[in-house]
């Protein structure tokens, strides 16, 4: 027993005050809890909680008109604002944004994650994953800045349309009002082709999720029974697909509510929820309305999240 | 064939939207080369590696490279700890609240950036901070928490609870059993968060608009570019930069993760 | 004999969950002491109540003879081979043996010898250099014996050590624990839900049951003598007559056993006896087995080779000796906690 000994001896030499704190995890398991959660805890409830409380706080103070000083008093004034026509116009916009940029990356992405998930094997299957993580990851500003290089006039997709002559098609485009604009880069239509793709990605994995947990087999008995390929994919792949579609709709619509940049590089000058929040902050000093319309994103999102859970769509994230 | 039996639509439809997500990207590679430096013309009238050399000279460029390095170093180290904390606390322990606390964590990305902004610029409105390299750093960490946390939860699910038990069982107190068993089990995992996270703070711009207050971070200078384009040719070259300083850290993280059941950077 | 471990009136509660139920127990130096139960019976917790795993809710462990309450896992001189092994992934496998000796501060060299040396015991030299990912599950079980065996443990805890090895290999590894054992003179604790491992295996047997122990001593005297219809039940394949049946039988209101191979099978009016009706047969190679329904209780026979098999749906008389008629009584029933080495 002599390395018992060594062992016994090491043991029983005063302990060390780290020997002392693992002694107290042991007996007490919370005080170890406590110490792994307090500064998360802490910070995240410090610092962003208490930063969305600020929010919500500001959102029922007002502006003094004359001297453009926050008022620090309760008052519902500054969500009576929100109702005004042009604000309401706002809201309205960027939600009708938002419905098309995801119904669009639903349809772009859903060939994608289905490929990805059903056909590619090995190799072709990393090819994929980085395919959509890459984009996904790189930097949001020089994404937004390669579709002003596209779009611009003198860029490369007007550069296509003249080499195709079909200059006449694109002007018909662009006459039409609500979508078009004097050109691509501030139209409508340039901001909707921007936001479906710095998105997409958020759209494909969570799909692509769903899809992987299809088994083969529950394809194989629906054309066993009879289902052709387009049946098979109304009545078994969309429906197991859904709760995936949700998911990636989640940051869709979230992120297309929240943003401010795209339609400020990209679009005509009608403006968007975050372009007005980030306008009444800044240049305004406006924080109380900035606020109130930052909780509208809060609000529809809320509404938005209650009836994706009842879906399911939690389950494939 | 690696595809046998996927219909020609489908794969069509596939490819075509791959090359829809990565030739944009690819465009900017090739006006970093281009003479033209009034328009963003194309085809490009020329290919020069003049700009290269401008940016190099930029003094603005490289302060604003330097701060938004130093914002992510730090950023990143600050996130480590707090997810790699959450993440042990979570998986390790059952108690009242889990799933609140993964959602309090989560919330900061799940949220649009421009809630977090105005909400740290409110908050520090009310506690009458001044604008500094820290605020930009306190908004940062927040949302860069959530990447660490998705990557170490993940891996400590795959490692079997009873690794801990068998390390005191032998005779390990918990700062040994950390030192020799946990970390090295969840430090691969730990660096990719650590690459993703660094990733994700690198190209932040939202909500650093509401936190910088007259500071420049890499991508606040772009976005100046943006809004009032004055050195195209130069923008052209540090956006080919900063795609290819984040392309590592990722490709880094998907072969420390690969072959596990996550994927990494699902919490983006 | 020296206790190695004495639980006094030990409970462990989750919550509502009685997962252990005031347990007193002795477990003797050098014994090779089996804890047998269906899952969830409170044996495995009792197993991590002795690593330290788990603190008692109520009640006092003692470990040779010393309070455990306030001693943590890595101080006690007791070591787990768990269910799943819990072999350290990063490690090789000779680091892995090596990880306790590691821990208590030997150098290198000599942890190293140790741990070779462990591994030739556990029949596994020159595997030192693999991970634990390029072992087989029998490979990996060694490895698991061995990092526990190198530190010289006092107690020595095996949690369902065998449970994720195929059939052949599990007799030969019961043979092989059997004999390490022996051969060391450590104690050893075993967890086990299999009622074949436990009987052939401890020197004595406890059978749990919901956070009790239903009953504890040597094998034969489980497997002959079971005190409580629980036991009755789950260890062997025993008939149990219950006390109505037995009231009708003998005039005896007690639960009772009587085991296959002791009844037989007669025609019908052949033999005084019980009558009973037949209701399958099936044949086992050494045996057959006949299983019949004795005034609404299923009885089953093994009959030898060559024995006159019934058809199913014939009525026959069964028959057994009065010796071998096991009648549970009842007095015992309640004082099923400290019965020491009975």
């Amino acid at each position: 027993m002599a390395d018992l000994a060594v062992r016994s001896a090491s043991k029983e030499a005063s302990p060390t005050w780290l020997e002392r704190v693992s002694d107290a995890f042991w007996r007490r398991p919370g005080l170890l809890l406590a110490v792994l959660l307090a500064p998360p805890l802490l910070w995240l409830g410090v610092v962003y909680l208490g930063s969305l409380f600020a929010l919500l706080a500001h959102s029922f103070f007002s502006i003094d008109e004359f001297s453009g000083v926050i008022v620090y008093e309760f008052t519902l004034s500054t969500y009576a604002e929100l109702f005004a026509p042009a604000h309401i116009d706002i809201i309205v916009r960027t939600v009708t944004m938002a419905i098309c940029v995801t119904i669009a990356a639903a349809i772009i992405a859903f060939p994608i994650a289905y490929y990805a998930a059903r056909y590619a094997k090995g190799r072709w299957k990393a090819l994929f994953y980085l395919g959509v993580m890459l984009p996904l990851w790189s930097s949001y500003l020089v994404k937004v800045y390669s579709w002003k290089l596209i779009l611009a006039r003198e860029g490369i997709l007007n550069w296509l349309f003249e080499t195709l002559h079909l200059t006449w098609l694109l002007e018909a485009y662009l006459a039409i009002p609500l979508i078009g604009g004097n050109s691509l880069s501030v139209s409508s239509t340039g901001t909707f082709l921007v936001f479906v793709y710095v998105w997409l990605p958020f759209m494909i994995l969570p799909i692509q999720a769903a899809l992987e947990r299809v088994p083969v087999t529950m394809l194989e008995a629906s054309s066993d029974l009879g289902a052709a390929p387009a049946q098979t994919l109304r009545h078994v792949l969309l429906p197991l697909a859904l709760p995936g579609i949700v998911a990636g709709s989640i940051f869709t619509f979230s992120l297309t509510l929240g943003d401010y940049i795209i339609p400020q590089i990209v679009g005509s000058s009608r403006r968007f929820i975050g372009q007005a929040v980030y306008a009444y902050q800044g240049t305004a000093g406006n924080i109380p309305l900035a606020a109130a319309f930052a909780v509208i994103p809060i609000i529809i999102m809320a509404i938005y999240l209650w009836l994706a859970k009842r879906k399911g769509a939690f389950d494939a994230l | 064939m690696h595809s046998s039996g996927a219909p020609f639509w489908l794969k069509a439809a596939a490819i075509g939207g791959l090359m829809f997500m990565h030739i944009p990207i690819l465009l900017i590679f090739v006006y970093a080369f281009t003479t033209e430096d009034r328009s963003y013309q194309w085809p490009p009238p020329g290919l020069t590696l003049d700009w290269f050399a401008v940016t190099w000279n930029r003094s603005d460029v490289w302060a604003a490279l330097g701060l938004s390095l130093r914002v992510a170093a730090i950023s990143t180290v600050i996130a480590l700890i707090l997810g790699t904390l959450c993440a042990a606390a979570v998986s390790r322990t059952k108690f009242f609240g889990r799933e609140t606390i993964s959602l309090l964590v989560i919330l900061p990305i799940a949220l649009p950036g421009i809630i977090t902004g105005i909400s740290l610029r409110s908050a520090f409105n009310l506690a009458d901070i001044p604008f500094s390299f820290w605020t930009i750093v306190l908004g940062h960490a927040t949302f860069c928490v959530v990447v660490v946390y998705n990557n170490a939860v993940a891996r400590f699910r795959r490692t079997s609870g009873s690794l801990v038990e068998a390390s005191m069982d032998l005779g390990a107190n918990s700062f040994q059993t950390f030192r020799y068993v946990i970390l090295p089990n969840i430090s691969t995992a730990l660096l990719a968060g650590g690459m993703l996270a660094f990733a994700l703070s690198f190209d932040e711009v939202i909500v650093t608009t509401f936190t910088a207050g007259q500071q420049q971070t890499l991508p606040i200078w772009m976005l100046e570019e943006l809004v009032r384009p004055r050195q195209r040719p130069v923008t052209n070259v540090v956006a080919m930069v900063v795609v290819l300083v984040t392309f590592l850290p990722i490709l880094g993280a998907y072969y420390l993760t690969r072959g596990t059941d996550t994927v990494a950077g699902q919490g983006k | 004999m020296t206790e190695a471990v004495r639980f006094k009136g030990v409970s462990r509660h989750f919550g509502e969950v009685r997962a252990v139920d005031a347990v007193d127990m002795v477990v003797g130096e050098g014994e090779f002491f089996a804890m047998l139960g269906p899952s969830g019976s409170g044996k495995t917790t009792c197993l991590r109540l002795i690593a330290g795993f788990e603190r008692p809710t109520a009640g006092q462990i003692d470990i040779f003879g010393e309070s455990s309450a306030n001693v943590p896992p890595y101080k006690r001189h007791v070591n787990t081979v768990f269910q799943d092994y819990a072999l350290f992934p990063h490690l090789n496998v000779l680091d892995n043996v090596a990880y306790g000796l590691m821990i208590a501060g030997m150098g290198k060299r000599e942890r190293h010898h140790l741990a070779e040396e462990a591994l030739e015991l556990v029949a596994l030299p020159g595997y030192g250099s693999r991970k634990p990912s390029a072992l087989s599950g029998g490979q990996r079980q060694r490895v698991a014996l061995a990092r526990a065996l190198v530190n010289k443990p006092k107690v020595l805890l095996l949690d369902e050590p065998l449970g994720a090895l195929d059939l052949k290999l599990r007799e030969q590894m019961q043979e092989e624990l059997k004999a390490l054992q022996r051969q060391l003179g450590i104690t050893f604790v075993f967890v086990t839900h299999d009622q074949g491992e436990a009987l052939s295996m401890g020197d004595r047997v406890a059978v749990f049951n919901e956070g009790r122990i239903a009953q504890v001593g040597p094998p034969e005297e489980i497997y002959f003598r079971p005190q409580v219809p629980f036991v009755a039940e789950f260890v062997g394949s025993s008939n149990l007559f219950d006390p109505a049946l037995m009231e009708r039988l003998s005039g005896i209101a007690e639960y009772a056993t009587v085991r296959p191979e002791a009844v037989r099978v007669h025609p019908n009016g052949s033999t005084q006896g019980h009558p009973a009706k037949v209701t399958s047969t099936s044949f086992l190679g050494t045996s057959s087995r006949v299983v019949m329904n004795l005034d609404g209780t299923r009885l089953t026979a093994l009959l030898p080779k060559g024995a006159d098999i019934p058809e199913p749906g014939a009525t026959v008389i069964a028959t057994w000796e009065a010796a071998d008629l096991h009648i549970m009584n009842g007095a015992v029933v309640g004082a099923a906690g400290e019965a020491h080495n009975g």
